[in-house]
């Protein structure tokens, strides 16, 4: 009874959040019921039994992706309420992507239902006892160490293409070097200067 | 109600309580105090000044970089979880295959350090 009654809350949330995202006037408050959608997305996935992925949502998406989209939100320049007028000529493209969408989710869903084609996707089931980490680890870097390597190599063009495209230094700025600083002797900082009485040191 | 769930259950109670809480207050405010608004207290004051212009403006794109390398060091971070399982129990491929992928990304974090990425000017 709990159970579903908190399926029901958690996904209400999720899909009238996800709704204000794209409703939303002020492009933050937008982002902020994005979070909101990925949290409720985090209690679905713990009441499938999926734990692991359910903290991983939380960290990543609410912890980074959430934070990446708020500075891309605040770094374009973008005035969101010329944006939201033409809505109505965006409505035939977004229409028809929204259809395309649902077909090819009704697909899955509909392959899914067909225990003919769902068998290499359940090639790894959950063990019984076996908490869901130990599960995952069990496989992702022996059976599909293939595709977790494959992730890291991602990962890295994604690190590289990040700095590529958004680092450039400015010039004339002066850097500290604490090297240089660690490794000045006393003979090049002081200089002991002897002086007559009553002469200055010019 | 199985095992599992039966764990959330604290965090359940706890984000009903969090959101019961977070609404008493907004209530309380709403119903109790003295409220009496008129065009003059309601309107925009910055230091006695009119608001110059939004308060969103353009910032350096150096944060989006910062916050990029965040997310990659925390997908890393993310797949050394399950990883300790397979290590306990000695397996030794499990243990080179992150070894390799942490190798990748060790790549990755010298390119950033030597093009001084992560240096704040």
């Amino acid at each position: 009874m709990l159970q579903s009654a908190a399926f029901y809350i958690l996904a209400g949330i999720a899909a009238i959040s996800a709704l204000m995202v794209v409703s939303a006037r002020n492009p933050v408050h937008a982002v902020l019921f994005l979070i909101l959608t990925f949290f409720s997305a985090a209690g679905l996935f713990v009441l499938l039994g999926a734990e692991f992925l359910a903290m991983i949502l939380v960290i990543v998406y609410v912890g980074a992706v959430a934070v990446l989209f708020l500075f891309v939100v605040m770094m374009l320049d973008v005035n969101f309420v010329a944006l939201k007028q033409g809505f109505l000529d965006y409505l035939p493209l977004g229409g028809l992507i929204g259809l395309i969408l649902i077909g090819e989710l009704t697909l899955v869903g509909w392959s899914w239902a067909d225990h003919r084609y769902t068998g290499a996707t359940l090639a790894s089931p959950t063990p019984e006892g076996v908490s869901n980490i130990a599960a995952l680890g069990a496989v992702i870097y022996t059976d599909y160490a293939f595709f977790f390597i494959t992730a890291g190599l991602v990962l890295l063009v994604a690190m590289i293409g990040a700095i590529v495209l958004t680092l450039r230094h400015r010039e004339g700025v002066k850097r500290q070097n604490i090297h240089a600083q660690v490794n000045r002797t006393r003979d090049e900082a002081i200089e002991v200067v002897t002086l007559k009485s009553g002469e200055g040191i010019g | 109600m199985n095992a599992l769930l039966l764990e959330y259950l604290p965090i359940l109670i706890f984000l009903g309580i969090a959101t019961g809480l977070g609404l008493v207050f907004m209530l309380a405010a709403f119903i109790v105090a003295p409220s009496d608004p008129d065009p003059e207290k309601v309107s925009t004051y910055e230091c006695g000044f009119n608001a110059f212009d939004d308060a969103r403006t353009k910032f350096d794109v150096r944060f989006y970089l910062v916050a990029i390398l965040f997310i990659i060091f925390d997908l890393e971070v993310a797949f050394l979880f399950p990883w300790v399982f397979p290590v306990f129990e000695g397996n030794i491929a499990a243990f080179w295959s992150m070894m390799v992928f942490l190798g990748i990304l060790l790549i990755g974090f010298l390119y950033e350090w030597r093009k001084g990425a992560l240096e704040w000017e």
